[in-house]
């Protein structure tokens, strides 16, 4: 008992392949869609992998780049094999290409919906990959005379600014490095010989951010050294002030930027693959209608379509039955050569 | 003296046509571009309106809007009358409706040219209206909690960040006014107390900077205040430091950026015009020649088509005469009614 089975007179069978066609445009413009969505993911990606360590995977944007190419080449193949489906001639030619070109869109779909999945998934390793970027850009922020590393200050202070956030954490992160060069500190003064000789690394800590930790909105001019001392300002206190400074930490500032470009990505890539499922269920309608002519030579006949040929139980036993012979096909051939080895 | 003739054979004729026809359609895809681009200017000038003291500038976007719209009407009936042009039935129908038409046309058109002119003329103005604007907004800087006054900080420190610069001329129009409110200055210490004493009106001017003014690119922590005071930091000497802070004014930096957008659109509009001009001396070169066919017999004949009936110089007379008369007429008249007043008062 064939699955869905639709009858179709010439008219309707007209309709059918022109409908599946123009889908088919619309799947090119589709698959055009998800490369440059993967593109833009890549260079998004890019941008900032000062802040990332270098372990980062670009095996997501790489994957929908791929995948977005794939989907234009096989749309366009299956827009053609439509647009010749109306001439019978035409049609014979692509007769045996189209049950593995259907097969092989099945993968493509399955392929997709991975894709998919694996966009969802990626915040996870982001968020660590951030993590540990964010705590080296950090430490190397006064770094400014080092080769590699002179633009990490301008880098995190340009994120700083643009994704109004402070820190790896929160602003206190800054508490625990020396982010001000030795180049710039005077050794002969009082109050710096004390700050080094405060801690066990001799590194100049403060309670203090840089400038790019600052919020325009505060209404005071913004303090961004002795941010925990009460006294150092007048009608100060720290504990309720929070518009002084950024309060959110870079990088849930970062994850949450690419998340939700994850996210849109992931639901555009789910709505590709429905399309792509639709196209290729009219493809195998055309196809079977076109195969089952109750009078083959004239092209008015009535026929039939159907998605599978059985249900969907018997396609699924028949298709393992065809695995094991092949499977039996390879011992028995083992088989046969054996007995002639120890005849001869 | 016919003004431009040109001879049109029956072939010349229906290639004018069906280019023209063409031409239109570009030309009404390049009306909507201007009316895009205008809309693009006017919302960029919306956006830092606040540093802007008065809207004179928002002629030039007003203006191609206008045009936009104007050329869209122009260049659709442009294209409905060459589509009829051949045919020898449907033409008559236009016949009156050309004359305004094209009247319309060049008003538009000059418009348009007169847009692209006000775009680059136009630079002093902006200038003087930014210089105002940001002069207020630097001195309003410190008043967030006056109503109607307490986005200015806020809008001062982003367009520096963004603008990349600092101050109005430069950095130094912050030392002249007092960005600190008094609301956070503690008037018991000796410093504050000093300072104000030091100048005329009691304000607290310090040779300090906001943070907005800070240039990332500068390889050392910020230095915001006592900028001018080598001994204050170490290692810092203030005249060869050009990366501390940004060197560049707003007032030019916000000029550079509008000029930039008004000459790029005033180059595309230039060439709309052109588009535009050509459309209207072609669709003129097509309505003399087929009104020469018009009453034919055979409408394969070859025909003249010009550009002004008469010379340049007869048809303006042409058009000012009645405009003349009107003038003439009222004097003609009221001498004689003096004349009549006076016949009067005198019998």
């Amino acid at each position: 008992m064939a699955l869905m089975k639709v009858k179709f007179d010439l008219k309707k069978r007209v309709k059918l392949a022109q409908f599946v066609w123009f889908m088919y445009w619309f799947s090119v413009m589709a698959g055009v869609l998800v490369f440059s969505m993967g593109l833009f993911f890549k260079i998004e990606l890019r941008k900032r992998s000062e802040l990332m360590d270098n372990n980062e995977s670009h095996f997501v944007p790489n994957l929908l780049i791929a995948v977005g190419l794939l989907a234009c080449g096989i749309n366009a193949f299956g827009g053609k094999i439509c647009y010749d489906s109306l001439d019978p001639t035409k049609f014979a030619k692509w007769k045996p290409m189209l049950k593995p070109f259907l097969v092989s869109c099945v993968m493509f779909n399955a392929l997709l919906v991975l894709t998919a999945l694996l966009c969802f998934l990626m915040r996870i390793p982001l968020q660590f990959t951030l993590a540990e970027g964010l705590k080296n850009g950090m430490k190397f922020y006064k770094d400014t005379d080092t080769p590699g590393r002179c633009y990490m200050k301008r880098t995190l202070d340009m994120m700083q600014m643009e994704f109004r956030c402070c820190g790896n954490n929160n602003y206190k992160d800054w508490f625990e490095i020396q982010w001000v060069s030795n180049r710039y500190l005077n050794f002969g003064a009082k109050e710096v010989k004390d700050r080094i000789g405060s801690n066990v690394d001799g590194q100049y800590l403060m309670d203090g951010v840089p400038f790019s930790c600052c919020n325009p909105s505060s209404p005071r001019p913004c303090i961004q050294y002795q941010v925990t001392n009460n006294t150092a300002h007048y009608s100060y206190d720290h504990y309720t002030e929070d518009l002084n400074i950024w309060k959110r930490g870079c990088r849930d500032a970062l994850l949450s930027y690419y998340g939700g470009l994850m996210n849109t990505i992931g639901a555009l890539v789910l709505l590709v693959t429905m399309l792509e499922v639709g196209v290729m269920v009219g493809l195998q309608y055309v196809n079977t209608s076109l195969s089952t002519l109750a009078n083959p030579e004239d092209p008015e006949s009535e026929s039939e379509g159907w998605i599978l040929e059985k249900t969907v139980k018997e396609t699924f036993t028949d298709i393992m039955a065809k695995m094991k012979n092949m499977g039996k096909g390879n011992q028995v051939d083992e088989g046969a050569e054996a007995p002639v080895a120890t005849v001869s | 003296m016919v003004l431009m003739k040109m001879a049109f054979p029956f072939e010349k004729r229906v290639k004018l046509a069906q280019g023209l026809w063409l031409l239109s359609w570009f030309a009404t895809l390049a009306g909507a571009l201007t009316f895009t681009l205008g809309c693009f200017l006017k919302t960029e000038l919306r956006r830092r309106a606040e540093v802007m003291d008065n809207t004179e500038i928002h002629a030039v976007p007003n203006t191609l809007m206008i045009v936009g719209l104007a050329s869209l009407g122009i260049n659709y009936f442009a294209g409905r009358i060459c589509q009829d042009a051949l045919d020898a039935g449907r033409f008559p129908r236009w016949k009156n409706f050309l004359q305004p038409f094209f009247g319309v046309s060049l008003f538009f058109s000059f418009l348009m040219l007169m847009a692209v002119i006000m775009s680059y003329a136009m630079k002093g103005n902006l200038e003087s209206s930014l210089k105002i604007g940001l002069k207020n907004g630097i001195r309003f800087y410190k008043d967030t909690d006056t109503p109607g006054r307490c986005f200015q900080k806020q809008t001062i420190d982003r367009l520096q960040m963004e603008f990349r610069c600092c101050g109005n001329n430069d950095y130094r129009d912050w030392f002249e006014v007092q960005w600190i409110s008094n609301r956070y200055l503690d008037f018991s210490s000796k410093e504050v107390k000093d300072r104000i004493k030091s100048n005329v009106d009691g304000r607290y001017l310090v040779d300090g900077v906001p943070f907005s003014c800070c240039n990332p690119s500068s390889p050392r922590p910020c230095i915001q205040y006592r900028l001018t005071n080598n001994s204050a930091h170490y290692n810092y000497e203030h005249q060869t430091e050009e990366l501390n802070l940004y060197i560049r004014g707003c007032r030019e930096a916000l000029v550079n950026y509008y000029m930039g957008l008004m000459n790029t659109i005033g180059a595309v509009v230039l060439s709309v015009f052109l588009i535009q001009a050509s459309v209207i001396v072609s669709l003129r070169y097509l309505q003399t020649a087929m009104e020469a066919v018009a009453g034919q017999e055979n409408t394969e004949i070859e025909t003249e088509g010009y550009l002004l009936e008469k010379g340049l110089k007869e048809t303006f007379m042409e058009y000012m005469n009645p405009v003349l008369t009107l003038l003439m007429l009222n004097q003609v008249s009221s001498e004689a009614g003096a004349g009549g007043a006076e016949a009067g008062s005198s019998s």
